[in-house]
């Protein structure tokens, strides 16, 4: 194994750890007290989160009369978020499903964390169309079972219910992948712990023992997962933007849409995942384990996408005046001049400049800079979806139902409330289980940990 | 209730320790009860003789299955039970199922899977879990060997494990491993 080592292959685990430490470092901050910062940031979350809990509250009681959404504008904020959370939900098991099939090793200093967030992301999703639809408690029409309207069954052919079923089985697979890779850590807090926590932990762990059969199906079940996962990812941000390009309003109604909401999608929630990894390795003392080779290879990703989603952009200009098609000519026209100008020029500054400067290695390998530009990113895939949304009904063909769109502040609470919803999870999570797969880290320590790779040369 | 068996256990402090220990019993003739370890070992499936896991194949007929319910369900609906026309299409509009069909693959094979997985690991929620030693999830790898109703083995057990360099070597009498 490690005759094989690579002159410049970066270490992957610092600090010269052995397997006892890492057990240390990783479970540390779920034994501890929580620290001030901790206390300080869940009260915030749970406080928005409160809000948020108002505001739907608010929507659900007097109806969708408290939105802002009028017969022209029918997709508003909420379709947005929900696209928007959608697509952050994406990178977690990106980094699980792709990067374990390619055998990116430094996918296990991230892939537990980033899995968490996929699934917290797609809650905060998932919330969306579920009020948007109106009348929530009947939103079980949505599933085919025998009913006694007929029985009347759903439209199966319709992209809206595609996503239905694209998005819960994208939830669960994450759930599962995600939880069957957390059993083997949660009995390593299990066999630290005492007293209730131990009882606690040994439910929660289901009688993990890691025996060699255990590891071998551990490694068959994850294997096979992250085969299904990979063209699921895939497939669920197609289905999503088949919700637009299906229809045959102009500046949706394009063949583009499938590669370029994935692309945007992997690109926003690698983003998301860099903003909260940068978080949690500062306050739970992570940098021996998320390091800046992990940061730089993100960064990378980031930078492929977001000129992936840079180049659909323009080729969506090119399309549009080479189609000939007045609608479609002035409906991107419309996106940069109109009336919504602003979030198009958000969206080209932060999708399209920004993350070109990830070209420049010191800026791709500085933890400030990251940070700052991965917000940026977050903001820009908003106004994307921002542009895409009531950009293109605004302006529709009869110019008599032309409007404009302002959110309510329900439209807003919600949003900042679905905020509130993925930090106060995000935080309950970094104290209940080990935020980095220790197993994982554990079986990579031999090869990529530092005190096992020779020095590396400063001039390379 | 199962009845208490007896074990004799070695812990190693590094993973190659394990595999010669591993390969040194078997030329002994020496028969391992079970492995335990932090993490998978590479490499320890050959030496123990496992058979390859069979799980990927109960994925397989989950998922199976899942594209056939989809399939023939929408099939039924469409053609049998509520004939529909939508936008001039036909009545049975093959490409536009891929996505259902593809979507309840997944979500078979997958489900299926993992209960399969937790169902034949014997993982099932319980306040007590029995362990031969702490350290196995944390740091150390462990050979064990059954001597129930005392093994005539047992003194080449326990010399086959100090030999072989094991940090370790103790018993444990379990009623559930």
């Amino acid at each position: 194994m490690s005759s094989h080592v690579s002159a410049i292959r970066e270490p992957l685990v610092y600090g010269h750890k052995d397997y006892h430490q890492i057990t240390e470092d990783l479970v540390a901050p779920t034994e501890r007290t929580p620290s001030k910062s901790w206390v300080l940031a869940f009260i915030i979350s749970v406080a928005v989160l409160a809000f948020g809990v108002y505001t739907v509250t608010y929507t659900i009681y007097w109806g969708i009369g408290t939105w802002n959404l009028n017969r022209t504008i029918g997709w508003g904020w909420d379709i947005t978020n929900f696209v928007w959370w959608i697509g952050i939900g994406h990178a977690g098991t990106l980094i699980s499903a792709i990067l374990l099939l390619f055998r990116q090793r430094w996918r296990t200093g991230v892939n537990r964390a980033a899995e968490a967030m996929t699934i917290f992301a797609v809650m905060c999703a998932g919330l969306f169309p579920l009020i948007h639809v109106g009348r929530a408690w009947v939103v079980f029409f949505f599933f085919p079972y025998p009913n006694t309207r007929g029985p009347l069954w759903p439209n199966f052919v319709s992209p809206l219910l595609w996503d239905v079923f694209a998005i819960s089985t994208y939830f669960t697979i994450s759930v599962l992948f995600w939880y069957s890779g957390l059993v083997p850590d949660l009995a390593t807090v299990r066999d630290r712990a005492k007293g209730l926590r131990k009882k606690m932990y040994s439910l929660f762990s289901f009688g993990w023992k890691g025996s060699a059969k255990n590891w071998q199906r551990f490694e068959s079940l994850s294997l096979v997962l992250a085969g299904l996962a990979t063209p699921l990812v895939l497939s669920v941000h197609t289905i999503v933007s088949f919700d637009f390009a299906t229809s045959v309003i102009p500046g949706w109604h394009t063949t583009i849409f499938p590669p370029y909401f994935v692309a945007g999608a992997v690109f926003s929630g690698f983003a998301m995942v860099l903003t909260l990894m940068l978080i949690a390795r500062k306050l739970l003392n992570l940098r021996d384990y998320i390091t800046v080779s992990h940061i730089e290879s993100m960064n990378k990703i980031i930078l492929v996408t977001g000129t992936i989603v840079g180049v659909a952009y323009i080729t969506e200009l090119f399309i549009a005046w080479y189609s000939g098609y007045v609608y479609e000519q002035f409906a991107f026209l419309n996106r940069a001049k109109g009336i919504y100008y602003w979030s198009y020029v958000g969206m080209m500054f932060n999708n399209v400049v920004v993350p070109q400067l990830f070209w420049f290695k010191k800026i791709r390998t500085s933890v400030f800079w990251t940070f700052l530009l991965s917000i940026a990113v977050n903001i820009g895939m908003w106004f994307e979806r921002f542009v895409i949304i009531p950009t293109s009904i605004a302006r529709d063909y009869l110019p008599s139902s032309w409007s404009y769109y302002i959110p309510t502040w329900v439209e807003v609470g919600i949003f900042i409330g679905t905020m509130g919803l993925f930090f106060t999870l995000f935080l309950a999570f970094t104290r209940l289980a080990p935020v980095v797969a220790i197993a994982e880290v554990k079986s990579i320590l031999k090869e990529y940990g530092d005190q096992y790779l020779p020095k590396k040369q400063e001039n390379i | 209730m199962k009845t208490k068996k007896n074990i004799l256990y070695g812990l190693y402090d590094d993973e190659q320790d394990l595999l010669r220990a591993i390969k040194e019993s078997n030329e002994r003739g020496l028969k391992i009860y079970d492995v335990y370890t932090p993490f998978p070992v590479h490499g320890l499936d050959p030496v123990l003789g496992l058979k390859e896991s069979r799980l990927h194949i109960a994925g397989f007929i989950f998922g199976l299955t899942g594209a056939l319910t989809a399939f023939l369900f929408m099939t039924w609906i469409y053609v049998r039970d509520w004939p529909n026309i939508f936008g001039g299409k036909p009545y049975w509009p093959v490409p536009a199922f891929i996505p259902i069909t593809f979507e309840l693959t997944v979500l078979f094979a997958g489900v299926g899977m993992t209960v399969a997985y937790f169902i034949v690991n014997g993982l099932r929620m319980k306040t007590h879990t029995e362990v031969l030693d702490p350290r196995i999830t944390d740091d150390k790898f462990c050979i064990a060997y059954d001597i129930t109703g005392g093994a005539d083995h047992e003194n080449q057990y326990e010399r086959l494990l100090k030999e072989t360099g094991a940090s370790y070597v103790g018993t444990k009498e379990v009623s559930d491993l």
